[in-house]
């Protein structure tokens, strides 16, 4: 049984501690160990996105990232977009178009459509369907998912 | 760590992160090369201007990479290093001479050596990497700017597929004649593969029809893919001969 290790990093703005397995990903850590469940687990494989966190601001998957390499790095989750105004918009437009029918998708749409909004693409759909080739759904055929994105991103 | 969980490859006793050493990371301009740090991203080739000025068959293969959630993390020497016969990486760093720059440091003393990327390959999943050398670099030569460079990649979807072929092309091209030709081929072969036949019937030509049609021959005979559930191994070879047409096409 390896020994778990410290680290340190900064988790939905403030500074978080925890011990870690070193085989543990990053998943499992936000799920398990900081009870944090808006991130999902879909395949555990980096192919369909449920898994989306943004790390020191980039989009990832956080199935394929070990704990221990979030140390000294910045972490947001779902749960810390509760007050992020773009994706407040993203959710409202979700809401709006039907672009959520069993929502286990929605938490890593949401995270990867903010930071399409925030890339500025426009409502330019195909650059849109590019930005959510990460992100699979099982239920809405994506237009509505798309078409959501796409609102927001326009509306300026 | 899908690998792992799946039971093919085990954990070492011993995990190292490399995140943290400066010289892995970035591009830099060194002297008639450009030295692209081991943990350079898919995204960060996409993102550097002297990628993009002047090895733009890495941004291509960057592009069309997995996901962008992957793509943000996937790394141009995990790539070197996991040395899949369909890495996307590996045709277009082939077509470009690139060198494997490794570095160790058996006892205290920091030694390096750089292999051309041609030889690093002994099969899927194998390398000339010795057990305690990490991979620091990959160097690619500046080469005369305005070539000619295509990376095309064969999937059955556009996101998240591995390349059932990939084909990359880097020539010179003068008043329509090519020269110094590289083509490299990926998905066909137990390693990423050099497809000097094909290479040597384009070396010093025009772009005719003929011309073209003799070099796509020349490399659906010269690849040996196999037979998976990705593609048949007579598909793949209709699909370089076919492809390779169509690249060809747009240098002329
Ligand atoms: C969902 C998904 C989609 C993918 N799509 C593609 C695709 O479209 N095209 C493609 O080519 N690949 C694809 N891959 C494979 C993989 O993402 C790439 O090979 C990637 O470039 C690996 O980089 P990494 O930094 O994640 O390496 P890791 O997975 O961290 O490392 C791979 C191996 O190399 C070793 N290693 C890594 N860096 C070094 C170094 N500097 N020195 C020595 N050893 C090292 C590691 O120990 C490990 O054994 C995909 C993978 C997933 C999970
Ligand atoms: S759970 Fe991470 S990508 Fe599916
Ligand atoms: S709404 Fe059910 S998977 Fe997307």
């Amino acid at each position: 049984m390896p020994l778990d290790q410290e680290i340190e990093f900064t988790l939905n703005g403030g500074p978080r501690r925890v011990a870690v397995n070193p085989e543990m990903s990053a998943l499992t850590m936000l799920r398990e160990t900081l009870g944090l469940t808006g991130t999902k687990y879909g395949c555990g494989e980096g192919e369909c996105g449920a898994c989306t966190v943004l790390l020191d601001g980039r989009p990832v998957n956080a199935c394929l990232l070990f704990a221990v390499d979030c140390d000294g790095r910045e972490l947001v989750t779902i749960e810390g977009l509760a007050s992020d105004p773009v994706a407040g918009r993203v959710q409202q437009a979700f809401v709006e178009y039907g672009a959520v029918q069993c929502g286990f998708c929605t938490p890593g749409f949401v995270m990867q459509a903010k930071t399409l909004v925030e890339r500025h693409l426009g409502a330019d759909r195909n650059a849109i369907a590019r930005g959510i080739e990460g992100n699979l759904c099982r239920c809405t055929g994506y237009r509505k998912i798309i078409d959501a994105i796409a609102s927001v991103a326009s509306a300026k | 760590m899908p690998q792992s969980k799946a039971g093919r490859v085990a954990f070492e006793p011993l995990l190292l992160g490399l995140r943290r050493i400066p010289e892995l990371h970035g591009v830099a301009r060194d002297g008639d090369s450009l030295r692209i740090g081991a943990l350079v991203t898919m995204t960060e080739l996409m993102e550097s201007a002297l990628v993009r000025a002047h090895c733009p068959i890495l941004v291509e293969a960057a592009d069309q990479f997995a996901s962008d959630q992957v793509r943000n993390v996937a790394t141009i020497g995990g790539n070197v290093c996991n040395a899949s016969p369909a890495g996307d990486t590996l045709v277009p760093l082939l077509a470009l001479d690139a060198e494997v720059e490794l570095v160790a440091k058996p006892n205290g003393l920091l030694t390096g050596r750089r292999v051309p990327i041609g030889e690093f390959f002994k099969g899927p999943g194998k390398t000339l990497r010795a057990r305690h050398e990490i991979v620091a670099a990959l160097r690619v030569p500046i080469g005369v700017p305005g070539r000619f460079m295509r990376f095309f990649k064969l999937g059955s979807r556009p996101a998240l597929d591995i390349s059932a072929i990939s084909i990359g092309v880097c020539a010179r091209r003068d008043a329509g004649v090519l020269s110094e030709v590289r083509v490299a081929f990926g998905a066909v072969a137990p390693v990423p593969l050099r497809g000097r036949a094909t290479e040597a019937a384009l070396e010093g030509r025009q772009l005719t029809e003929a011309v073209i049609e003799t070099a796509a021959a020349a490399a659906r005979d010269e690849v040996h893919p196999i037979d998976d559930f990705r593609a048949s191994a007579w598909y793949r070879r209709e699909m370089v001969h076919n492809m390779l047409k169509k690249v060809l096409a747009d240098a002329t």
